[in-house]
């Protein structure tokens, strides 16, 4: 039999409710898992060994007892340290919020809670999500489980490898350009960026408002659908939330795929993609041939603008994002009482120098003269990537490309390059400005034997889609 | 003014909403006089993660606002972030509007010496208080309670030239606001505030000056006519030496008026206005409009017009009255059932003896303000004399007894039985020959007649009658 920390989410809650294991069983297995992993990983910034342990014992208790248990009863999770939660403290993996406490919980934690999902700690991530490697936290570099000495992917990778691992059953990234996706890519796992407004952003730090998105990173596809059935829906703390109703989203995982189309994105199988991951999509693509779709080639021809548009709309979002952070309130202490001075220093010392240069070059768009060349230009552009995006979805159900063109680098090989790291997410944060669902799913693996991502795109509210597309590919090349 | 130049004066007007709960989080927005930060919670302290929800009411009155000032309405409008630090600004910006405000291209009538003027609306808009600095023996402490409570900034062309008409404008703003119950605009708690664009030119000039000068945080209509003061005396003598006062923002020093240097343009904030991502843009539709539309109720202006149109009431009378809404309230209630000719008497009793009355009385209990139109009704009925109406009304006022009891116990009624007048009026004149004589002679000599009818009537007939009486059987 497989370790417990092993076992995906509905495999676990099988077991708990035939009473064939407990909770307490299953989060002791994460907890040592995590025990043995730490060292050598850092997924973790915080965890909550004690209060984990007790959660778990009390709804072992209240099962024996026969008593009303929530649909995630006693299943171990973790969050990326961005979602405020009150019981742990929350630093978005900056040192600028270091030792800060929360007096309240972001709503997706108060969901999984009120399901009785049992918190097992807070993940690292690069600082306000500002990374696709976690190798900028404040708060050390994570390590890849598969290979440590290659990175995560990022910004959520202490979520990624910590569900790689086995450190809990499932973890809640934030993806605002790939960062949900690119980790999920990178340890082999499976990554959902939903729709903008399906899932609540309250007591999400912020690092770009209209790009950042909640969503679940999960051992496989049922799991997955399963958290977002509980995760998404409309929230009176967002106003960007949608009213849309909330599907089963597994109960349509089975439908066939005869005489679906797949949309393949030639630009994005071009250059700068690595052999090793062409290969993977096109063997993708022949499974989905062999689940009766029909393959249709597209072009989103405005892709070259979409990494600018991007950045711009990004991180100026994020510099006016980032003003709170002014150690007036909370977080980081620089023992000084001259309010200028205070500011200046909180950021000087608490911001790294990726924080800062998103915030200053975000500043810099917005500022009088430039936001027309800057700013304004690149919402024009997102416009057009939006139309590029629905007339697409007009001939094809899902859109396929490769998640990241590369499989996990090693750590540091990319730190002294700043605009290679960020071109690295070309596939993954075109999705965020035009605000579609996208699932990073596991399509092989390099001759080194890391993990390469496929990334499915579906239309707006289309997670439906994804997900049948996803659980179709995932059972076909399980046979 | 001095004469050689003229004034330019724009304003920007802040009123607070009278909203129950904040602009963007349900927190009480009735934070006066509230212990320090008591009134917070995540968003509107700016924590990490929180989201701000617009408040639907705090939308709907400056839609209201709006169209009380005549603008059109943006029908999809938006937030925008303006970016500064300032320790009591959390979250590093303020959520207002920027290039979609909720009202365009609306106007004010106001009325001047040469009669109404339209002041030009430029725009009305949504935004946010900020906390409150409170300095200490050079500490600084902050409090939150403020932070988030809906404000509307109302601007207006620089379309005012004297301090009168600025005057005018805010007072019948704040009329408006607190007729259509979108503010209090208390300005001692802070419910209104103004800012002050001001510039000189020379007479006869037409063009706008090349500088302005910007007074931001000014608390009160009084002190702002102190500070126009001030800046008409300080801009003068600078341009008076042939020189351009410096375009900039300027601070009170004190409620003296008196302004002092604060940033000038070269150091001008750059607020790096952009949507605000976490609102999504908000359609005002046709319905809505219409809705708030019907909640408009007659303003101060429309109601002035008609008083003096409908019932003859003195303008002075009519503005006293539309003054407050308590006051156009209470004296619409006691004319409602009121003969239309007897009105415009009312008015003038209303605002002269009756506010007197309130100001310099003790009012008993029992007093019920209808006895006013039923003394103004027995007056101009001529059922009793201008002068004992005014004395039963203070004793009603101050005993609480009904008018028909102290007429009674005083005997105030006018005797209206011409026969009895005519009966005292021809003794009086056969035991006065002498006097009669001189009247034939000298209508002005009637007078002594005339009072010694009075005399014997007791003051209770109308003078004027016992008058009209004695010159015709002079003839």
């Amino acid at each position: 039999m497989k370790n417990l920390y092993e076992l995906t989410v509905v495999e676990a809650l099988k077991l708990l409710e035939s009473r064939e294991i407990t909770s307490f069983e299953l989060v002791t297995s994460c907890l040592n898992r995590i025990e043995e992993m730490e060292p050598t990983i850092n997924a973790f910034i915080h965890i909550s060994k004690e209060s984990a342990l007790e959660q778990a014992k009390a709804i072992d208790e209240k099962r024996a007892k026969g008593e009303k248990l929530g649909r995630l009863a006693g299943i171990p999770y973790s969050l990326k340290d961005v979602y405020n939660t009150k019981d742990l403290p929350t630093t978005a993996g900056s040192k600028v919020l270091e030792g800060y406490v929360s007096p309240y919980d972001a709503t997706v934690q108060r969901k999984l809670q009120s399901k009785d999902a049992i918190l097992i700690g807070k993940t690292n991530c690069d600082p306000f999500g500002f990374g696709s490697s976690t190798e900028n936290s404040a708060y050390g570099i994570t390590h890849n489980p598969i290979d440590t000495e290659r990175v995560p992917g990022g910004s959520s990778g202490g979520s990624g490898a910590a569900v790689q691992y086995g450190g809990g059953l499932f973890s809640i990234g934030e993806d605002t350009g790939g960062s949900i996706r690119c980790p999920a890519s990178f340890c082999g796992i499976v990554g959902l960026k939903p729709t903008y407004g399906r899932v609540s952003r309250y007591g999400s730090i912020a690092y770009a408002s209209s790009y950042d998105t909640v969503g679940p990173m999960t051992k496989d596809v049922r799991d997955s659908a399963l958290i977002l059935e509980i995760i998404a829906g409309i929230d009176e703390l967002d106003a960007t939330t949608s009213n849309d109703p909330v599907p089963t989203y597994q109960s349509t995982l089975d439908t066939s795929l005869k005489g679906k189309r797949v949309g393949v994105v030639k630009e994005y199988l071009g250059e700068g993609v690595d052999s090793d991951v062409k290969d993977a999509i096109l063997k993708a693509i022949e499974v989905y041939k062999e689940l009766g779709c029909e393959i249709v080639e597209i072009s989103l021809p405005n892709t070259e603008y979409a990494i600018a548009a991007y950045y711009v709309i990004g991180i100026s979002e994020a510099s006016s994002n980032l003003a709170r952070m002014d150690g007036i309130r909370f977080g980081l202490d620089v023992n000084t009482n001259e309010w200028k001075e205070k500011i200046i220093k909180t950021r000087g010392e608490g911001f790294s120098p990726e924080e800062k240069r998103r915030v200053m070059v975000g500043t810099y768009a917005l500022s009088a003269g430039y936001a027309d060349k800057y700013y304004n230009k690149a919402q024009q552009v997102r416009a057009v990537l939006k139309q590029d995006m629905l007339k697409a979805f007009e001939n094809v159900d899902i859109l396929l490309t490769p998640t990241m063109p590369v499989t996990a680098p090693k750590i540091g090989e990319n730190t002294d390059d700043p605009l290679k790291m960020w071109l690295m997410d070309a596939f993954t944060v075109t999705i965020n400005p035009v605000g579609v669902p996208a699932l990073s799913i596991p399509a092989g693996k390099d001759s080194n034997g890391m993990p390469i991502g496929m990334q499915l795109i579906g239309p707006h509210f289309g997670e439906d889609i994804l997900y049948n597309f996803a659980y179709q590919y995932e059972q076909k090349v399980k046979e | 003014m001095e004469s050689n130049y003229e004034l330019i004066i724009g304003l920007e007007v802040h009123v607070q909403s009278k909203t129950k709960s904040k602009m963007f989080c349900s927190c009480d927005s009735n934070y006066f006089n509230t212990p320090p930060n008591t009134h917070v919670c995540p968003v509107c302290f700016g924590l990490p993660g929180a989201l701000p929800v617009p408040n639907r009411r705090a939308v709907e009155l400056c839609i209201k606002t709006s169209l009380a000032l005549n603008c059109e309405i943006s029908k999809d409008t938006k937030f925008d972030r303006k970016n500064y630090f300032y320790p009591d600004l959390p979250k590093g910006f303020q959520i207002s509007q920027y290039d979609k405000p909720i009202g365009l291209n609306g106007n004010l009538e106001i009325e001047t010496v040469s009669g109404l003027k339209r002041i030009g609306i430029t725009r009305v808009h949504q935004e946010e208080d900020t906390g409150k600095s409170i300095h200490n023996n050079g500490e600084t402490f902050l409090d939150f309670n403020k932070s988030g409570v809906p404000l509307i900034e109302i601007v207006s062309e620089p379309d005012f030239r004297t301090k009168e008409e600025v005057t005018t404008y805010c007072k019948r703003l704040r009329q408006i606001v607190r007729y259509l119950k979108i503010s209090n605009a208390d300005m001692e708690r802070g419910e209104m505030r103004f800012e002050l664009n001001m510039s000189l030119r020379k007479a006869g000039e037409t063009s706008l000056p090349n500088y302005k000068v910007e007074v931001k945080n000014i608390a009160s209509i009084s002190v702002l006519e102190k500070v126009i003061d001030y800046e008409i005396r300080r801009q003068s003598e600078i341009l008076d030496q042939g020189e351009t006062p410096k375009q900039e923002t300027r601070g009170l020093i004190d409620m003296t008026g008196e302004t002092t240097s604060q940033r000038s343009k070269e150091n001008e904030a750059d607020y790096r206005y952009f949507p605000e991502p976490d609102i999504p843009l908000i359609e005002i539709s046709d319905e809505m409009i219409s809705k708030i539309r019907k909640e408009l109720v007659e303003l101060p202006q429309q109601k002035k017009e008609r008083y003096i149109k409908d019932f003859g009431i003195e303008a002075s009378n009519a503005e006293t009255i539309i003054s407050d809404v308590q006051t156009y309230k209470e004296f619409e209630t006691l004319v409602k059932n009121t003969d239309k000719a007897v009105i415009f008497e009312v008015a003038k009793w209303y605002t002269g003896e009756y506010f007197a009355l309130q100001n310099n009385s003790i009012k008993n209990s029992n007093f019920s303000p209808s006895s006013l139109v039923e003394l103004v009704t027995l007056v101009t009925e001529k059922k009793i004399t201008r002068a004992n109406a005014k004395d039963a009304l203070i004793e009603s006022y101050t005993t609480g007894k009904t008018i028909e009891e102290i007429i009674k116990e005083k005997g105030y009624e006018v005797v209206s039985d011409m026969g009895q007048i005519e009966k005292v009026v021809d003794t009086i004149m056969s035991s006065n020959p002498k006097a009669v004589d001189d009247a034939r002679k000298n209508p002005n000599a009637a007078m002594f007649l005339v009072g010694q009818a009075m005399r014997e009537l007791k003051g209770q007939a109308d003078a004027q009658s016992v008058k009209d009486l004695i010159m015709s059987k002079l003839k």
